[in-house]
């Protein structure tokens, strides 16, 4: 059997379960869980097949592509749907199906006393088939169709708890905000068909060199925008935070492992149009550092620990995207650091949704603390996750921010220098926020408190299909990063698709390394002097003026709200007006003067016999008095 | 003589209005079935229409033609191009859904009209307004094309201001007040659109001593009919605005709010999925092809008038209170995207206008639907009303979301192929206005998911409580409309094969050609 | 004699019944005013027909005088009814006939 034929199986697995757990009924609800857990397994295990097919291929001869029909055809207007399957699109295959199979799993224990728990499962393989979908396309277009699809998912997935409004406004906020980042898209594939007549991978890369820079670098900056949008970088993050609304897993999966990244896999993805347009790429790059000093910084001040997470992942993501930004130096490593990150957060994620499980849905880490005693097997993954996020030495964190950041340094001139120390005190603040977690949440003194129904906190390890997932993602955790750079494998399987050239930092390969050490342990010391050392307060002081908008998302979301919610009302409500009183006003107004008008002339009409004939006279006189004149004349 | 398969089809719901009205008062059920399988057979004929059709043949086929007035000229000429077999096809697809969902709303058991024999007065208007639109989607007659566009307003006229929702907080009197305000304006906007129509009926007819649309189409391109191009622009002006009355173009679209407002969720749908594409298919059609050389001059003014629409009524959609108009002010939205893909004169945003108009009808057919069963439900049709509803009726509020990311275009359901092919066909030409108008794809998601929001999520209030979840006859609406819409937004190959050569002619008949791409793509 | 003059006489007798109608209250006055103003134009039409030798004004001159007859039935009529109701017959008191 051809192998190229398992491809639309991939999205077919998950599309299928989508679709027979929300229209089946309620008498699903028994197995529905399962089914969506084994049709997310089905679409790894043959992901693992096709892996083991490319791997048995030359390098160069690695990619597969299925064609199955012929989408929008229009005069002029190829839209097909159709499937390219090479080196890139494998690694994210493989690591949204295996992650994505994990949470499914721990998703059983998770959701198990939600009565709509079929539904749930419904919406995440939605959302898996859409991500493949994103990620197997062959051309933007239907690239858009995973894009959105994630998108929507992500929106069912964050207000799955409808019943709460605050769920229900960052769902829609996610979806608004990531439109804003769609419109992006959007225009780079209008630009894309005006320039090249098509928007198919292969012949816009092939002819990029017969078109002006400008042209790449407008379709580079509107490719940065539908980046920022999906990915959470500034300044579209302000969704992510809010995002936490929806359940762990969902936030472990889509908002830390696979959907947020999609923004890295489309600028790598468009590499090619990347290197032609130096400018797009700056500011990917400048992006890039700014969201990774926003979210570290965000992440430093939150006491929701899913919410000091997505900071986290913000931070993380600036990472990939500053490394996408320099190129083909880096486009590698920014993969590198997403898969590892797929491990290490989702990890973190699954970890803190464990500690929720145990702690009565509580997010304040405020009200935390020792809980390293209880839940022992949560405690060491989240360990592991844990250091690995932070780049301890061996780790796999340690390897993938170890390149982005020699990377950054090889941009060189002043933007390298910039670059590359955000990149190092980034690091350094990683370190503060995640000891800060770790600090807050497994030592210490307790400081449980009865939920709003006065039950005591009884914190108990998790159920096994929920540690089992944990497990596993530790064990990335630890060893991906080390296998992946052992010989430059993971740099040889990527380079036939992105491209890479060495960089030559000005600084020696050891002394950045030994600085990122230096500035992770400085940011660990400092958080164990901060939480370690003194008590942590169950109310948060007040805090320096820093803290207190790192608090509040740096006034982003405050900014959004004056600016855009407040400013949009005011719009809306007086064309409200407008289109009552003035355009419709306009019309009105005709008719009521015909009326006005009409009215007067009643007037005359008194039915006095004589005025009537006076009238009747003028009349006479004025047409005789013409006609003499018309004559005269 | 072949059968005339046309005029049959046509005249199929014709005979079924007198049916259906001559069923005696008291068999009111008897009435709706009656109307039903009409409607059912209409889709039929629709069928082998579009069956027998070749969409590599003529450009109009299944031609008809008879002398009616010989003394000015007036036949009765009947033929379909792909367009036209598209916009029948979507009217016969949605009328059986639209009697179906509109089943108890002239039952004067279900709703307490006193009105004389409603149950079967409100089916005969429906099926006669479904009669009158296939007319007019079929005539290459302009002088029978304006007779059914005029026409039409009767039976629309009474069906806004005759039935209407349950009385509303004001009590029954003040709906009937404003159901009359609504019928009248209507009347009033379409008929001064009309009447400035007629002129240029009358005016066309003096010029080219006919009113057959192919031969003046003919004359024009080999010569012997020359028209000053101060004639032309204002004959073009005089049909144009009639057109942009009905589809409704900004300012001219305030009548759609408050007709949409006040008549019943299915007389709702019948306005804006139906009878308004009259008015951008006859832009399609009779402007276009006409005055090619009128319509190129106006572009740049149409395509801005449009870009207004489309942010405009986006705008305003977010503004809205009533859950309603808010579906109309969408509507402006998307008939600005309409007429956009019109005016671009690029293939891609003339097919994308014409699958815009199918999809579009069926979307808000969609939406529309769902929101009158919610509204039946609760009485009410502010958004303020309700709350919660997704917990109280899961599949209710599961389908309106459907409808909603149909109308918000996402991609996978139909709107989506058709709202990008209008954006590139209009940015080829265009980058500006291309650009401007993605801003309404981040307003339709606002205004959709506000609506959502607020109606459907959230604690469940009180008043939505006792909301029952929807019912068999109700299911049996919705869920075919998504199925066409997933169908359509998966594979619309079937739709755009039917369409593309009507509007390569369509092109070929303005003179314009697509723009070329910067870079001859490698590939090919 | 000139039957130019015969003009200048009917133009007169035209002016005095104008005025009569416009300016007078009794409905009795107005209505022989009216009749004065026919009467000159049947003078005109008998004049412009000595004048041009043909019999055409003569005719219209009988036809005329018919439908002043006729109008003299019908009014006259009116005017004893609206005697009954209003007790006067004074043209100002019947202004019902307005919107």
């Amino acid at each position: 059997m051809n192998t190229e034929n398992l491809i639309a199986l991939l999205v077919a697995a998950p599309l299928l379960g989508a679709a027979v757990l929300l229209c089946g009924g309620r008498a699903l609800d028994r197995v529905g869980h399962l089914l969506g857990t084994l049709l997310a397994a089905v679409s790894f295990v043959i992901a693992v097949v096709l892996f083991s097919d490319l791997v048995g291929k030359s390098p160069h001869d690695r990619t597969l592509t299925q064609h199955l029909f012929s989408w929008v055809p229009v005069e002029g207007f190829q839209a097909d749907v159709s499937f390219q399957l090479d080196q890139l699109s494998m690694t994210f295959v493989l690591l949204i199906t295996g992650v994505g199979t994990l949470i499914h799993m721990y998703s059983i224990g998770y959701m198990e006393h939600d009565e709509r728990r079929r539904r749930f499962f419904g919406y995440l393989n939605l959302f898996l088939a859409a991500m493949l979908l994103l990620v197997l396309a062959d051309n933007y277009l239907l690239l858009y169709v995973g894009w959105e699809g994630v998108g929507l998912a992500s929106y069912l997935l964050i207000g799955f708890w409808q019943h709460k409004p605050s769920a229900a406004t960052a769902a829609k906020k996610a979806f608004l905000v990531n439109r804003v980042g769609d419109m992006g898209l959007s225009i780079a594939i209008m630009i894309m068909f005006s320039t090249f007549g098509t928007f198919a991978f292969k012949p816009v890369f092939d002819s990029v060199g017969d078109t002006s820079q400008g042209k790449l670098t407008a379709i580079g900056l509107t490719l940065l925008l539908a980046a920022c949008g999906k990915s959470a970088q500034v300044p579209l993050q302000s969704w992510l935070g809010d995002a936490m609304e929806g359940p762990t897993p969902v936030s472990a999966l889509i908002h830390a492992a696979t959907m947020v990244t999609a923004g890295v896999y489309l600028i790598v993805r468009s590499g090619v149009i990347f290197n032609g347009a130096p400018d797009a790429q700056l500011a990917t790059a400048v992006v890039g550092a700014v969201t990774l000093m926003f979210g570290a910084i965000v992440g430093c001040a939150k006491d929701d620990i899913k919410k000091a997470l997505a900071g986290s992942t913000m931070s993380q993501i600036g990472y990939m995207v500053l490394a996408a930004g320099l190129g083909p130096v880096g486009y590698v490593f920014a993969i590198m650091h997403l898969v590892t990150h797929g491990f290490f957060k989702a990890g973190l994620f699954l970890g803190a949704g464990s500690v929720m499980h145990g702690m009565n849905d509580e997010v304040d880490m405020r009200r935390y603390g020792a809980l390293r005693k209880y839940m022992p097997i949560t405690f060491a993954t989240f360990t592991l996750a844990y250091l690995a996020i932070i780049g301890f030495p061996g780790l796999s964190g340690f390897f993938s921010k170890d390149k982005i950041i020699e990377a950054a340094f090889a941009k060189g001139g002043t933007e390298g220098w910039i670059l590359g120390i955000t990149a190092v005190v980034g690091a350094a603040v990683t370190a503060f926020y995640m000891t800060r977690i770790m600090l807050m949440t497994f030592f210490g003194e307790k400081r449980w408190v009865p939920d709003e129904q006065g039950n005591e906190p009884h914190p108990h390890e998790a159920p096994s299909s929920m540690t089992i997932p944990m497990l596993v993602l530790a064990v990335g955790s630890v060893f991906a990063g080390g296998i992946f750079s052992l010989g430059d494998r993971f740099l040889k399987w990527l380079e036939p698709v992105t491209g890479h050239t060495e960089g030559h930092s000005p600084i020696s390969t050891g002394a950045i390394t030994g600085a990122t050490v230096a500035c992770m342990l400085i940011g660990m010391g400092v958080a164990w002097v901060m939480y370690g050392r003194r008590d942590v307060p169950a109310l948060a002081p007040r805090g320096s003026l820093l803290t207190r908008a790192a608090r509040r998302d740096l006034l982003q979301d405050d900014f959004n709200h004056v600016v855009l919610v407040r400013g949009g009302e005011h719009l809306t409500r007086s064309l409200v007006y407008v289109d009552h009183t003035l355009v419709d006003g306009v019309v009105n107004g005709t008719a009521a003067s015909v009326g006005g008008l009409s009215g007067r002339l009643r007037k005359l009409q008194n039915g006095y016999v004589r005025s009537y004939a006076v009238s009747m006279f003028g009349g006479a006189a004025v047409i005789i008095a013409a006609t003499l004149l018309m004559r005269a004349v | 003589m072949s059968f005339p398969l046309l005029t049959a089809t046509a005249a199929l719901p014709a005979v079924g209005a007198i049916a259906t009205a001559a069923v005696p008062a008291k068999q009111r059920t008897a009435a709706k079935w009656l109307a039903l399988l009409f409607s059912l057979g209409t889709l039929v004929f629709a069928a082998v229409i579009a069956a027998r059709f070749d969409p590599g043949g003529n450009q109009f086929q299944l031609t008809e033609s008879h002398a009616w007035i010989t003394d000015f000229g007036v036949r009765y000429e009947l033929g379909v191009d792909g367009i036209g077999v598209a916009l029948i096809a979507l009217t016969a697809l949605l009328m059986p859904f639209v009697i179906l969902a509109g089943w108890h709303d002239a039952d004067p058991q279900e709703t307490g009209s006193s009105r004389w024999r409603p149950t079967q007065g409100f089916f005969a208007l429906i099926l006669a307004v479904e009669a009158m639109v296939i007319v007019s989607f079929e005539a290459t007659d302009v002088f029978v094309f304006y007779i059914f566009f005029e026409a039409m307003l009767i039976p629309m006229y009474f069906l806004i201001g005759g039935f209407g929702d349950r009385a509303g907080p004001h009590g029954e009197k003040e709906a009937a007040t404003q159901r009359s305000y609504a019928a009248v304006k209507f009347l009033l906007y379409n008929l001064v659109g009309g009447l400035i129509m007629l002129a240029a009926v009358i005016g066309l007819y003096v010029v080219a001593g006919n009113f057959s649309l192919q031969e003046i189409v003919a004359a024009r391109a080999n010569g012997s009919l020359h028209m000053a191009t101060s004639t032309e622009r204002l004959l073009f002006l005089g049909f144009f605005f009639a057109f942009a009355v009905k589809a409704p173009l900004w300012p001219l679209h305030t009548w759609l709010p408050n007709a949409m407002g006040e008549a019943t969720a299915p007389v709702a749908v019948l306005i804006t999925a139906v009878v308004d594409k009259v008015g951008t298919f006859a832009m399609l059609r009779f402007c276009l092809q006409l005055f090619p050389n009128a319509s190129k001059w106006a572009t740049p003014a149409i395509l801005v008038l449009a870009l207004i629409s489309i942010v405009y009524g986006a705008l305003l959609a977010v503004g809205q209170r009533d859950i309603k108009r808010l579906v109309a002010y969408a509507s402006i939205s998307h008939f600005g995207f309409i007429i956009m893909g019109i005016f671009a004169m690029t293939s891609q945003g003339q097919s994308g206008a014409t699958l815009y108009m199918v999809n579009h009808g069926i979307s808000t057919a969609a939406l529309m639907l769902v929101a009158g069963f919610l509204i039946s439900r609760r009485g009410s049709r502010l958004i303020a009303d309700y709350g919660g509803v997704q917990k109280v009726a899961p599949v209710l509020a599961g389908t309106f979301l459907i409808g909603g990311l149909a109308t918000l275009s996402l991609p996978g359901l139909a709107p989506f192929v058709s709202e990008f092919l209008v954006l590139v066909g209009t940015f080829t030409r265009y980058p500006v206005i291309g650009i401007i108008a993605t801003i309404g794809i981040v307003l339709a998601a606002l205004y959709t998911l506000v609506l959502y929001q607020r109606t459907m999520t959230g604690p469940v209030k009180p008043s939505t409580e006792g909301i029952a979840d929807l019912r068999v006859r109700e299911l049996a609406v919705v869920v075919p409309l998504i199925g066409v819409l997933i169908f359509l937004g998966v594979y619309p190959k079937p739709l755009t094969d039917m369409v593309n050569p009507a509007v390569q002619h369509t092109l070929s008949d303005v003179h314009k050609k697509d723009p070329k791409p910067e870079v001859e793509a490698a590939h090919k | 004699m000139n039957p130019v003059n015969y003009l200048y006489l009917a133009a007169l007798l035209f002016t005095i019944g104008a005025i009569g109608v416009l300016i007078r209250r009794n409905a009795i006055i107005v209505f022989m005013c009216i009749e004065l103003m026919l009467n000159a134009c049947n003078l005109t039409f008998v004049a412009f027909s000595r004048m041009h030798g043909n019999l055409d004004g003569q005719i219209i001159a009988f036809f005329t005088m018919v439908v002043a007859a006729a109008e003299v039935v019908v009014g006259l009529a009116i005017i004893v009814s609206l005697f009954r109701t209003r007790h006067s017959a004074s043209v100002d008191d019947a202004s019902l006939m307005k919107l």
